[in-house]
């Protein structure tokens, strides 16, 4: 290596530091105080009682029920919302991807949702499911109170999240489609292939790393779940999520180390989550190519 | 960025014009703390909010004369809010909290915590001198004052007078009275807090002592689930599945259950003090109808006890001024305050002489029943972990219909152990 090119390296590197240094600070400091927390009984209200229990903490949490509760909780809003907002994503797409007239209009309109606050949405969606406030509640059953039983409470957050986050997926979705050569389109049409085909043959096979891209955000996404669930049944009737039964120990209870082993548990999931989408469907960053990867 | 504006100028003005705003908007709520007025010491009271308590602190800061000035720190509404706000405080050391009001139940927990001040001088005497005892005990931890009441309460049985001559004296018998007006076409239902929250525990508490059982143990070390407190699982579940309830039992809290009674929905109520002003005013008719009594028992032979509720007054570990937060609270909290807040507010008064007042006979025209209960009134299980074995009380007693006397009590032993030894899972 020259010596110019050694001294352009260490600018190079001089240059990042800065970002380099905050990144630690902002990112791992906490995850690794969060680690070494997860590691003790901590529990505020007992704070002389402090001391290292090693992997106890983890044990107490994996061999319980309202743990695993959560984690089902979780994973099926995420699976449903994902699966449910990938059809209606995709079938948004196409609609924007193809409008001739108001397009910025249309564009803008689907958008909304996406736009508004969680949880000023989930507070809208709240009083629009409790009996007396909302014209929702009565609409389906007349003396019930939705948000008040499981089943129903599940299907009002998941359709929140489905309501709020379908506008996200399209709009990743689109980029996708934008890929599409219309020429390949009109080959395939030439070659006698039937809408379906050309979707399922020619778009989709293109398309496959912009899907993989919007699918793994809003996986990772979905697993943090916890804006409606906070304000629509607060974790009520177990209907709480991973992240929500994380904040319940640590701002409810107190409970440092518990709290912040959910909160390492957490971390772990989504880690895998994103490990399973790079690595076995070999999902890229958004904007790279396979030519642009390393 | 420059390309979309073509007026660098303007866009200075308006940033300019932006930080200001920002600069103001910041300081505004930072001025109106008033850290410092004229060297007068601010003592910040930290309340849930609470009717024309403004108007106690004005008095109270007109008579210290400038030796300090309350300011009136305004909560949020749900209990669980107001304790996340404080305890997120207190954590972090906040020093600009000087007097906290706190729900009877967190007492323990900040004062195990080591967030509060022991009270002592001339306001425990003063507390211990005229307030009702039970209250005095809701405000101790390890045997000493650590908080001053403010206001009390314990529910009251209502009934309708037109449909039951005499009220029941316990639960069979109110059960009983239920099924005979059922049989009979008439309104019959018992209507009282079900949901899984924080009033299912105080109903389940409140059975416990009825029948002299117990919890948690003394110290509130060890989770005890004795005898009694299996007797008080099997009548929640006998109340539960005699039909006698509404149909939204497992869903109601207090307000649910003032607003069904008081439209005509119930022959019974179980309910606090509160409901009894709402009554006069939005359901006059009804109200005529309706008397009160002292809480159904268990047992014919041995009165019931009901769980005690309310509010205190506490001086923060982290409080810059202690001594004059403790002066402080004798004002907030003196008879004439609690008496304001009750004929105003609707507040029942812990100081028992307060009751005597000629003016508490038109806010309280129950208040003889209600002493009564309140002198022999039970405490929430006493631990710093109360919260959390609140929370971990109430899922499992959800819906009471659901109870299994004996499994119920093994698996509520094992999880209220959990909560005191900071194992326990919130869900």
């Amino acid at each position: 290596m020259s010596e110019g090119k050694r001294q352009e390296r260490r600018l190079g590197w001089l240059l990042c530091a800065p970002a380099a240094f905050v990144m630690v600070a902002v990112t791992a400091y906490p995850i690794l105080y969060s680690i070494w927390l997860s590691l003790q009984r901590y529990d505020l209200k007992f704070p002389e009682n402090r001391e290292f229990i090693g992997l106890a903490n983890y044990a107490t949490v994996l061999s319980n029920e309202y743990w695993w509760t959560a984690f089902g909780v979780t994973m099926l809003i995420t699976v449903i919302s994902v699966a449910v907002e990938l059809v209606l994503g995709m079938g948004l797409a196409l609609i924007m991807h193809r409008t001739i007239i108001g397009r910025g209009l249309v564009r803008t309109s689907a958008l909304i949702p996406y736009g508004i606050v969680t949880v000023v949405a989930a507070f809208s969606w709240r009083y629009a499911w409790t009996p007396g406030t909302g014209y929702l509640a009565n609409l389906v059953s007349p003396d019930g109170a939705p948000l008040t039983e499981r089943a129903s409470a599940l299907a009002i957050i998941i359709l929140a999240e489905i309501w709020k986050t379908t506008p996200f997926m399209a709009l990743l979705l689109m980029a996708g489609l934008a890929l599409v050569p219309d020429d390949l389109l009109k080959a395939a049409s030439m070659d006698g292939a039937s809408w379906w085909q050309r979707f399922t043959k020619v778009m989709l096979p293109v398309m496959k790393p912009a899907i993989l891209v919007a699918l793994l955000f809003r996986t990772l996404d979905a697993f943090r779940v916890f804006d409606n669930i906070y304000v629509l049944t607060a974790g009520a009737n177990e209907t709480s999520s991973v992240s929500m039964i994380a904040y319940n120990n640590l701002m409810k209870g107190l409970n440092l180390g518990i709290g912040s082993t959910m909160s390492v548990l957490i971390f772990v999931t989504v880690a895998i989550i994103a490990f399973i989408f790079v690595k076995l469907f070999g999902t890229a960053a958004p904007g790279s190519t396979d030519e642009g990867r390393r | 960025m420059a390309t979309n504006d073509q007026h660098p100028q303007r866009r200075t003005l308006r940033v300019r014009a932006l930080a200001a705003g920002a600069a103001i908007a910041l300081t505004a709520p930072l001025a109106a703390c008033g850290s410092d007025d004229g060297g007068v010491p601010v003592l910040n009271f930290y309340n849930s909010p609470v009717e024309n308590m403004q108007s106690v602190v004005d008095r109270c800061n007109q008579e210290a004369a400038g030796k300090y000035k309350i300011s009136y720190q305004v909560l949020p509404r749900q209990a669980d809010d107001q304790r996340v706000q404080m305890v997120r405080r207190l954590a972090a050391k906040d020093d600009s909290m000087d007097i906290l009001g706190m729900d009877v139940t967190w007492t323990q927990e900040f004062a195990s915590a080591d967030w509060i001040r022991e009270v002592t001088g001339e306001l425990k005497n003063e507390v211990e001198s005229e307030t009702l005892e039970p209250a005095v005990a809701a405000a101790q931890y390890e045997d000493k004052l650590f908080a001053a009441p403010n206001n009390t309460n314990v529910q009251l049985l209502w009934y309708r007078k037109d449909l039951v001559p005499n009220p029941p004296k316990t639960w069979d018998e109110m059960i009983k009275m239920s099924q005979q007006l059922k049989a009979e076409g008439k309104t019959y239902q018992v209507m009282t807090m079900g949901a899984q929250y924080e009033g299912l525990v105080v109903l389940y508490n409140s059975l416990v002592a009825s029948v002299d059982g117990n919890v948690v143990d003394e110290d509130g070390k060890k989770a005890v689930m004795d005898e009694g407190a299996v007797r008080a699982l099997e009548t929640l579940k006998t109340f539960a599945t005699a039909g006698v309830t509404s149909p939204s039992f497992s869903n109601a809290v207090e307000d649910d259950v003032r607003r069904a009674f008081q439209s005509g929905g119930g022959a019974f109520q179980l309910n606090w003090p509160f409901v009894w002003a709402s009554m006069v005013q939005e359901a006059p008719d009804l109200a005529k109808n309706v008397g009160w009594a002292r809480y159904p028992a268990i047992d014919a032979d041995k009165p019931s006890r009901t769980t005690i509720g309310g509010s205190e007054l506490a001086v923060s570990a982290y409080s810059k001024h202690p001594d004059l937060a403790f002066e402080a609270i004798r004002c907030l909290r003196g008879p004439e305050s609690q008496l304001f807040l009750a004929t105003k507010s609707g507040q029942a008064p812990s100081i028992e002489s307060v009751y005597n007042d000629p003016s508490m006979n038109e806010a309280y025209p129950m208040k003889d029943v209600l002493l009564d209960e309140l002198k022999t009134s039970a405490p929430r299980p006493r631990t710093p972990a109360y919260q959390n074995l609140s929370t971990v009380v109430s899922a499992e007693l959800s819906p009471p219909a659901s109870i299994q006397p004996r499994q119920t009590a093994d698996s509520l032993r094992e999880s209220i152990q959990a909560a005191i030894d900071s194992k326990g899972v919130l869900p």
